[in-house]
């Protein structure tokens, strides 16, 4: 099957382009505390993709930090698309920032294919101004077209008819987005798409499994789709009828969750998944909008909702002259291409699980009920207080289906001299820490001398709440204890300098505890519950 | 449709205990009631069934300092090891070192603040729906939310941990912490090692019988382990160093 000779149009750094960042500002865009994208003012201090927030703002003092939201990088790329539909309808949206067309009508129309890549570039350098670049590749297939449009030289970006091949052989494997597989890749000696595109296509497939075939069709020029892919019976359009028609993005979302269920439902029934979605949308006054949305898998019933709705946005929040004239009455969703649902094997341990997906489901439905931040999953950080060796993040901001390193000990690389000895307690009480007092056998208070030793030996200890400790104390008598264990942390910072002496103590109970003395005051920080 | 034959596995493979524990493991079992979440090993005796019921209350009591958010962690961390979400529900000051110590999966645990009177009992009614293990911290309780989520937690196959709340409904089986004795520290030397408790549970109908065990929660090195006896020698508190 030849590749279909397709144009596609790259705008680098989208995220940081529709936060609103100019070029030549740094700035960036996070997600679960990881950059996802920089502009070329952050990239030349060296901030890269993946870094942490810390890592990337030690790296450049200035960067100005925007979070990731993918429905405001749809609704700013809505613009773009509509100016290229101005040359060519039948565009097909990868990602924001990404789009893809197929150039033979429209090149034979415009006058050659350099010719439509000069007229898009206008087009859309137009749109954007000031606010961002663009770079527009033609190539045989979607795969080539895109790695041409990452050419730094602009003559490079157009790869002549049947000369695609050629022109990955020499590229690095890296370009195939496949982190796993160009590992593997690469400590195999595999570095080029050439060298890879070698290998007998059995053995690939036998070796990585039908991801692993599909990337070898693209190292070698072939088309990504696989000969497969079917025709489309017109059953599986979902339609809904909105009466009265809808003109809020939330009512019209509401609306795409269910025809997107629906539609998963139909596909998955047949054995198949989607990965060209068309989405239109009829208003009141007759408009149809229509755009289409390709994904390199198969589309997810997430996914599918996730792209009508950032869709949806870009419609009814774009600027006056783009939206529709009226509320929409008409909603569509139509798979355009379907291929055999190769499957998405649920893991047996760990990994995606259908109670992994049912768990996230619940805790998004606690997050509507009590907000977004009264639902935390724990990370490793590291640290030589209990509270701060696994901190809360908020559940929104993390992927919970995806792999999480941090959730595992071996995350935390560095030693942290002075943590406790474990087993750690089960109660910690570092946000309200108790107001304690401890004695020595004479009725004096203990304390711990410039040389860390304690002064005496702790014999009574009482504990109240904070605020409260003239009330008559309940005491009990101390059986075992050890301490002190000295912590002087950031020593080298006026306010946030910390100077405390650590104690565990067993009292007659057969309660363990654990005490800090910080200037001069005790207080209770963590309960062996 | 299934079969639930044990599985015949050859002489040579019979003696070995692990294969064995598998074979149960993933023998098919139909009834919903009999559908268990797996406990540690040492944790075994003091369940009917030897396993946390789908369905059913499960009370963890005893004094504050009493080991009991341990032994609700410990409960909960053999079943999380093997696939289990865990929800924590109003108990904000968990040690969460202390769960991945006892062997909670991180990466399966959610922490939800408390929520207000109003929302308690649907909050953790959404849990309860999709999530294996809820353990809910310190709440007043109203009787008809008690059986409202109790008959919620059986339709769906979870368990419900109250862990130091004064549960208004007899719980199936109540799980009582006493006699808590720390090992490894004494006077000015050694440290924390590892704590000699015994648990006791007692509940309704097939649990009516009290049953109780003597533990080390948690064990040296984390987890937890039955006692026996020589773990004592390696727990007597290190010697003082120097001449002090």
């Amino acid at each position: 099957m030849t590749p279909v000779r397709t144009t596609v149009v790259w705008c680098p750094d989208w995220p940081v382009v529709a936060a609103g960042v100019l070029p030549h500002e740094p700035g960036a865009v996070l997600h679960a505390n990881r950059v996802v994208a920089a502009s070329s003012a952050a990239r030349t201090e060296g901030v890269r993709r993946g870094q942490r927030r810390r890592e990337a703002q030690s790296r450049c003092p200035d960067l100005v930090i925007h979070d990731h939201d993918q429905a405001r990088d749809a609704r700013a790329f809505e613009p773009v698309v509509a100016a290229v539909e101005g040359l060519t309808p039948l565009i097909e949206i990868t990602r924001p920032g990404v789009c893809a067309f197929a150039t033979r009508g429209p090149s034979r129309y415009h006058g050659g294919d350099a010719a439509l890549m000069g007229l898009v570039e206008s087009v859309v350098a137009e749109v954007l101004g000031e606010r961002g670049e663009v770079r527009v590749g033609t190539a045989d297939g979607p795969f080539a077209a895109g790695v041409a449009a990452r050419r730094r030289l602009r003559a490079a970006r157009l790869v002549a008819p049947g000369e695609s091949p050629e022109f990955l052989t020499p590229l690095p494997v890296s370009l195939l987005d496949r982190p796993d597989l160009v590992d593997v890749l690469e400590r195999l000696g595999l570095r080029t798409l050439g060298q890879f595109a070698g290998l007998p296509v059995s053995d690939v497939v036998a070796r990585f499994g039908p991801d692993g075939g599909a990337a070898h069709r693209l190292a070698a020029g072939l088309d990504e789709r696989p000969p497969d892919a079917r025709p489309v019976p017109p059953s599986f359009e979902v339609a809904a009828e909105l009466d009265p028609p809808v003109d809020r993005v939330d009512q019209a979302a509401f609306v795409a969750k269910s025809l997107a269920d629906d539609l998963y439902d139909r596909l998955d029934g047949m054995g198949l998944a989607c990965s060209l979605l068309a989405i239109r949308a009829e208003t009141e006054h007759g408009e149809v909008l229509e755009r289409r949305w390709r994904h390199e898998g198969a589309l997810s019933v997430g996914a599918i909702a996730d792209r009508v709705r950032w869709q949806l946005d870009g419609w009814l929040s774009g600027s006056a002259a783009t939206r529709p004239s009226g509320g929409l009455s008409r909603l569509v969703l139509a798979p355009d291409e379907v291929r055999a649902a190769t499957g998405r094997q649920l893991g047996f341990w760990g990994g995606q699980s259908a109670e992994g997906e049912r768990a996230a489901r619940a805790l998004a439905r606690v997050q509507g009920m009590l907000g977004p931040d009264a639902v935390k999953v724990p990370e490793w950080r590291g640290g030589r207080d209990p509270a701060a060796q696994v901190v809360l993040v908020p559940a929104a901001a993390v992927d919970l289906d995806g792999p999480r390193p941090a959730t595992d000990a071996s995350w935390v690389t560095a030693p942290w001299p002075g943590h406790l000895p474990s087993p750690s307690p089960a109660t910690v009480l570092a946000d309200a820490p108790l107001f304690a007092q401890v004695l020595d056998s004479n009725g004096e208070p203990v304390g711990v001398s410039g040389r860390g030793l304690p002064t005496a030996e702790p014999r009574r200890l009482a504990v109240g709440r904070v605020g409260a400790p003239e009330r008559t104390p309940v005491w009990h008598d101390i059986v075992a204890w050890v301490g002190p264990w000295p912590v002087d942390e950031r020593w080298w910072d006026v306010h946030s300098h910390r100077r405390r002496a650590r104690f565990q103590v067993v009292t007659a109970d057969g309660v363990a505890r654990l005490l800090v003395l910080e200037a001069s005051r005790w207080s209770v920080e963590a309960v062996y519950d | 449709m299934f079969d639930t034959r044990e599985v015949a596995l050859p002489d040579r493979l019979r003696e070995n205990d692990q294969l064995r524990q598998l074979a149960d493991r993933f023998r098919p079992v139909t009834m919903a009631e009999r559908q268990l979440l797996p406990v540690a090993d040492a944790l075994v005796p003091l369940f009917p069934g030897g396993g946390l019921r789908r369905g059913s209350i499960v009370a963890i009591a005893g004094s504050a300092g009493g080991a009991s958010t341990s032994l609700a962690l410990a409960v909960a961390a053999e079943a999380s090891g093997q696939g289990s979400w865990v929800a924590l529900v109003g108990m904000p000051s968990v040690g969460l070192v202390a769960a991945a110590e006892l062997g909670v999966a991180l990466d399966r645990l959610a922490v939800i603040d408390t929520p207000d009177r109003g929302n308690w009992s649907s909050v953790v009614a959404a849990l309860v729906d999709a999530v294996d293990l809820v353990l809910v911290g310190p709440a007043r309780v109203r009787a008809g939310d008690a059986r409202r989520l109790a008959a919620r937690t059986r339709e769906r196959g979870a368990v419900l941990l109250p862990v130091g709340v004064d549960w208004p409904e007899a719980p199936d089986l109540t799980l009582t912490t006493s006699a808590t004795r720390w090992e490894g520290i004494g006077a000015g030397h050694g440290h924390l090692r590892a704590r000699r408790v015994t648990v006791g549970a007692a509940g309704r109908r097939d649990a009516a019988r009290p049953r109780s065990v003597e533990l080390w929660l948690p064990a040296v090195g984390g987890g937890v382990a039955s006692v026996t006896a020589p773990t004592v020698r390696e727990l007597r508190p290190l010697p003082a160093v120097g001449g002090t």
